[in-house]
């Protein structure tokens, strides 16, 4: 009886909203790998269009700390996705004949490739520290394009150069997808919990205004440094996990219009929004891996259009000026809200998923800020949210 | 003797991309977004070429030149007019759905396979063992020349002093009685008059032309933006003039050419960490 309500009061006091994220894509981890299994999913283009999903997941992960919670503009991605698959698809070929082309191979190059995305991570995070928005992007940019160079141009010997690096061998490649999704399991649970900590609070704050931010005593160059940091390494990750699938590992996949499609990814998902952009990047990798597949010769060509359009469209309706009345008006949330009867007021700082959004910065001043809130208070809100809060 | 050929070729090269970083700073300045879309115009214009080639060049370049400016408008009104106040990030994705649809248009209409746009077969000029073709010398002039002119309407037109208005403050302009929104439209013409001229300049270089062209040129020219500082006219220049010549002597010594692109992207990293905001570049203050 009292061990029954023991997990009735779990399961009452079970945050959900905060843990769906792991639960769905853990629970579609399992089931994907019973059906790989039994055998269900056995055709080589599905396991590899999971592992595209994955990959994307990763990246568009990793980036939208970047993007969303630090605030920089980054353009660069690839850049430490083709550090992370080079070296890591190069140890992974060096370590297959003493190791074995099993677990712990993937593993240790899983390692090296991240460490050494990490590293360029922190080489990118310090011009950060003096450049600001546009300069940054385009310091980004550059970054990719001067490290794909300089793949592209390595001896056939040391990373195959112009031939591409042949891809490592997995023994089980089979489940290898299922390896790829542990791995945005574990990207979502490292970066997750980093921006629902003190320090993640201390990285939106940065976003939110730099300067007020230093006031407040927050280590910029610290934090703009791990974000960085954090952001390559699960990019690198990424990149060794790619290595492993790709037919081989080509520099030119790895060009600035991969960073732009992540980067798209980021933004269509909503900034600052890990659980969009995990959708944004299944949905979007989904349909251009069928699409791709799926029409030939000049229709090609149909799906880059639509796409751009979609981009277009989407983009100007959800965040033109003048648009704004109507969205207020006819938007998904709402509907929901109608069809589901028991009003909930839109509580944004019960959502974990979304980080305050930002501060007036006069509002701010003219109020008085209790110093102890860790919450940071939104004063037009004040009096709707104060009941809430307990 | 090579010494001088490689450098008039880097200044002539460096002449195109100042002409393209000149459409990428003139918007930023006074329409402060990005307009990841400006390298296809470049394609846009080698194809209007290749449409209109048939009549007569002079007729081609011309109806390049204008199409391009059309284009240029069309995109303004439709695509980054109604973001106007919006987040700087939704502009720029929207420059690059700009970008994509561009790209996949020209496939459709011309497919992806290189297309050879001649326009005129200029020769080389031979003054004792120096040989430089004509296109080079014919672009480094037309180059100054844009250059030059561009200077003088900025400084001392109307138009140009009510552009200079608009990237300094836009609601004080509007106060005092510029209509921000013509001028916005104007420099989107501009930038795109020159893109097509660029385009016109590369096609005389070399006659190919494919969908993506445009990419890899805007790409440097926005970096040669960057490097004179964006937003900044003289500075447009001076960095397209700076990368063009380091990329003809990068690509001058063989075992560092393939390494043209990571050179140059360098010297941009480098030039930003001395002078964050870029050779000419003002430095702005933030006020709290």
């Amino acid at each position: 009886m009292s061990k029954d309500n023991k997990f009735m009061g779990f399961l009452k006091s079970f945050k959900w909203k905060k843990y769906i994220n792991y639960i769905i894509i853990g629970g579609a981890t399992i089931v994907l790998a019973i059906l790989a299994a039994t055998g269900v999913i056995s055709d080589r283009s599905d396991r590899v269009l999971l592992e595209k999903i994955a990959i994307s997941m990763i990246l568009a992960t990793s980036l939208s700390l970047v993007v969303g919670f630090l605030g920089e503009l980054s353009l660069g991605h690839a850049g430490f996705m083709c550090v992370g698959a080079y070296l890591g698809g190069k140890i992974a070929a060096l370590l297959a004949a003493p190791l074995g082309s099993g677990m712990l191979t993937l593993v240790i190059s899983l390692v090296v490739g991240g460490l050494a995305a990490g590293l360029c991570g922190f080489i990118i995070g310090l011009p950060a520290l003096r450049l600001k928005g546009d300069y940054l992007a385009i310091t980004t940019l550059a970054f990719g394009e001067i490290v794909r160079t300089i793949f592209q141009n390595t001896s056939a010997e040391s990373f195959g150069g112009a031939m591409g690096l042949p891809t490592p061998i997995f023994s089980d490649r089979k489940y290898f997808f299922v390896i790829c999704f542990v791995m945005v399991l574990i990207t979502l649970f490292v970066i997750q919990n980093l921006i629902r900590s003190k320090h993640g609070r201390a990285i939106t704050a940065i976003r939110d205004n730099e300067i007020a931010a230093k006031a407040t005593g927050i280590n910029v160059t610290k934090y703009k440094l791990v974000g960085f940091i954090v952001a390559a390494v699960f990019a690198g990750f990424a990149g060794v996990l790619f290595s492993f699938t790709a037919s081989s590992v080509q520099s030119s996949s790895f060009d600035y219009n991969y960073s732009i499609e992540m980067l798209v990814i980021v933004v269509l998902g909503g900034m600052g929004n890990i659980n969009g952009s995990l959708i944004a990047a299944a949905l979007i990798t989904f349909l251009n891996t069928k699409l791709q597949t799926s029409l030939e010769g000049d229709m090609a060509v149909l799906k880059d259009l639509v796409y751009a359009l979609v981009l277009i469209v989407i983009v100007v309706y959800s965040n033109s000026p003048k648009l704004k009345s109507f969205r207020d008006k006819y938007n998904l949330h709402n509907l929901f809200a109608k069809l589901s009867k028991n009003k909930h007021e839109s509580d944004d700082t019960k959502r974990w998923d979304v980080v305050p959004t930002k501060i007036k910065m006069d509002a701010l001043l003219s109020t008085d800020v209790v110093v102890n809130d860790p919450k940071p208070d939104k004063p037009d809100k004040a009096p709707k949210d104060s009941k809430e809060d307990k | 003797m090579d010494f001088l050929i490689t450098f008039l070729n880097g200044l002539s090269l460096g002449g195109i991309y100042a002409m393209i970083a000149l459409g990428y700073t003139m918007v930023y300045g006074i329409a402060k977004m990005l307009n990841f879309a400006h390298g296809d115009i470049i394609m846009v214009g080698g194809y209007t070429i290749l449409v209109f080639l048939w009549i007569n060049p002079i007729v081609a370049i011309i109806a390049s030149v204008i199409f391009c400016m059309l284009m240029g408008i069309v995109i303004e009104k439709v695509a980054y007019k109604p973001l106007r106040g919006a987040s700087p990030l939704a502009v720029l994705i929207t420059a690059i759905g700009v970008s994509y649809l561009l790209q996949s248009i020209a496939q459709m209409a011309f497919g992806s396979a290189p297309k050879f746009v001649v326009i005129a077969d200029l020769g080389t000029l031979k003054i004792g063992e120096i040989a430089i073709g004509y296109s080079t010398i014919i672009t480094l002039a037309c180059s100054a020349v844009i250059m030059v002119g561009l200077n003088l309407f900025v400084k001392f037109s109307k138009t140009g002093r009510a552009m200079i208005a608009v990237s300094e403050d836009k609601g004080a302009a509007q106060l005092m009685g510029i209509n921000v929104n013509n001028i916005i439209m104007i420099t989107f013409a501009i930038g795109s008059a020159l893109a097509a001229l660029a385009s016109l300049f590369f096609l005389l270089k070399a006659p190919t032309m494919t969908p993506t062209f445009g990419a890899l040129p805007g790409i440097k020219a926005f970096t040669a933006a960057v490097i004179g500082g964006i937003g900044s006219i003289p500075g447009a220049m001076v960095g397209g003039l700076l990368l063009g010549v380091i990329e003809c002597f990068a690509q001058a010594v063989p075992a560092i050419a393939p390494y043209t692109d990571a050179i140059e992207f360098s010297i941009l990293i480098i030039i930003l960490l001395v002078k964050p905001t870029g050779l000419l570049g003002k430095k702005r203050r933030e006020k709290v």
